[in-house]
């Protein structure tokens, strides 16, 4: 008992001066983990894919009127702010292009990963949270069935699936969005924005553009269930993990984004 | 009577041996707070080991000890022969398989109705077809009176059926080993007769080897062959259950009588 003792003594001593870091690092090493056990049970397709189904329509569906309305504003709101400038101006050949361009590289995957950390990453980690708080994790794990294979993997499928579903409506709402305007605003006619949409904005916009959204996929995943598994306490305790969950994730979606910005769009 | 098992076998706990799960020496603590300390105990195969104890004593943890979902601090914990601290996570797994667990709470499934809950260990472990599952979890359910509420969800059950129904999900897979924490524990009298008569029941049909955690001295009584006290961190009586009661050990005697005077501290 005595060498456990000093050992952990040293290990809090050693500790102390940088907690900080060390939950900086032990949150990292976590979701690190986390990731790794679920692309195993992956590649080895030891998962539940009625599952992975079930919970991508719950969702997905959950998520999807949110996502158009937030999306649809912004069209509305892009097109408000440049059509009036680049009409007085006699630019009015960008204001599809502009509308499009900044839709499908950047805010339709930020947007829709922003709101599905809020809508998704919330319900995965208030019921994961939840599950731990009455027990059934631990039910899960006293049978030798593994919380990642049958709770962590269909989550993560649900969300890596579902982003760029979704980020594929949320594109064409605001673009649609964008186009109500500029006619309302400026009647702009129909063919020169949607020329200027083809001519700004190429497939592989769209598709980097999906790519993004399925990487934000994967963070909110790991990260809600992370959250939510580590939930301690009681009721508390679950809204405590749900409202850090979708922090955390928001936070890193925005970092995330600027990152892979640089290195997709050079 | 002996607060310490007799002449360790050549192998602890191995099939064939009287004794299938033992617990030597066991010490644990969360932080700076002792739960065990020295814990001794014995479980004999084929018979009903309760360990009772004040509330908060740690005796849960001694279920979780056995299923390898916590880990002692200092000291072994042999379930069939198997030093638990020396086993991978799939070969824990796969002695987790040989066991129920009945938690205090039921621990079910919310999201799943009765018949998914109790056939889920069936759909995780065996290769059974889909027939055959539903063909046992029916038999199961009926033998706990459970038959009507195959197809509700747990929120929609009674407490004592709540309990009942993580009872037929513990022995759906006929363990060798049965955990049962506080079955009777929030129960009014008669909901604590059919608990108890259902332990009876599921004992005789299976003849596993059964540790249950309880204080609720007429039904401890009732169905233990072994009873064990567990305070202050260890095991300070234990014995069948006829000799326990004669106990000459003031602590235990205070705890059966549940007297206010005595040396145990309130």
């Amino acid at each position: 008992m005595s060498s456990v003792v000093g050992t952990s003594f040293y290990l809090r001593t050693l500790r102390r001066p940088f907690p900080v870091t060390r939950r900086f690092f032990e949150y990292v090493g976590g979701l690190t983990l986390l990731f790794r056990d679920s692309l195993s049970y992956l590649v080895r397709l030891r998962f539940r894919p009625r599952e992975a189904v079930r919970q991508g329509a719950f969702l997905i569906v959950s998520s999807l009127p949110i996502i158009l309305l937030t999306s649809g504003f912004t069209g509305l709101v892009i097109s408000l702010e440049t059509a009036v400038s680049a009409v007085q101006y006699g630019f009015s050949q960008i204001i599809g292009g502009s509308v499009a361009f900044g839709v499908v590289r950047e805010l339709g995957p930020m947007l829709t990963g922003i709101v599905f950390a809020g809508r998704a990453g919330a319900a995965i980690t208030a019921q994961l949270g939840s599950m731990v708080v009455t027990e059934q994790i631990e039910a899960l794990e006293s049978m030798g069935a593994s919380p990642t294979r049958v709770l962590v993997v269909p989550r993560l499928l649900a969300c890596v699936v579902g982003m760029p579903m979704l980020t594929v409506f949320a594109d064409i709402i605001a673009v649609y969005g964008g186009y109500y305007m500029a006619w309302l605003r400026v009647h702009l006619p129909p063919p020169t924005y949607w020329l200027s949409v083809q001519q700004f904005v190429t497939f592989a916009d769209f598709e980097k553009g999906l790519l993004k959204a399925a990487i934000f996929g994967v963070l909110i995943a790991l990260v809600a269930c992370h959250e939510g598994l580590r939930t301690e306490g009681g009721a508390e305790g679950v809204g405590k993990v749900t409202t850090q969950a979708v922090v955390t994730a928001i936070i890193l979606i925005f970092g995330l984004n600027f990152a892979l910005s640089y290195v997709l769009f050079p | 009577m002996t607060t310490r098992p007799s002449a360790a076998p050549a192998s602890p706990g191995a099939p064939g041996t009287d004794i299938a799960i033992r617990l030597q020496n066991v010490h644990l603590r969360y932080g700076d707070k002792i739960v065990l300390s020295g814990l001794t105990l014995d479980c004999e195969r084929g018979k009903v080991t309760t360990v009772i104890g004040l509330s908060g004593a740690g005796k849960s943890t001694i279920l979780r000890l056995i299923n390898g979902l916590r880990r002692p601090t200092a000291g072994r914990v042999i379930v069939n022969g198997l030093d638990l601290a020396g086993l991978r996570e799939n070969e824990l797994n796969a002695l987790r398989r040989k066991m129920g667990f009945a938690f205090q709470a039921a621990a079910l499934f919310d999201s799943m109705t009765v018949a998914e809950n109790v056939a889920f260990p069936l759909y995780e472990h065996t290769t059974l077809s889909r027939d055959e599952i539903d063909r046992r979890v029916h038999e199961t359910l009926e033998s706990l009176g459970l038959a009507d509420v195959a197809q509700r969800l747990p929120a929609e059950l009674s407490g004592g059926m709540q309990k009942r129904v993580g009872f037929a999900r513990a022995i759906v897979n006929e363990p060798e080993i049965l955990l049962f924490d506080e079955p009777t524990t929030g129960l009014d009298p008669i909901m604590t007769n059919v608990i108890t008569d259902t332990i009876k029941q599921i004992q005789a049909h299976l003849h596993a080897t059964s540790v249950v955690v309880m204080h609720d001295m007429p039904v401890v009584y009732a169905i233990s062959d072994n009873i064990a006290m567990l305070f202050e961190g260890a095991i300070i009586e234990s014995g069948p259950t006829a000799e326990f009661r004669r106990s000459k050990n003031p602590i235990v005697q205070q705890f059966l009588q549940g007297s206010e005077v005595g040396p145990i501290p309130l």
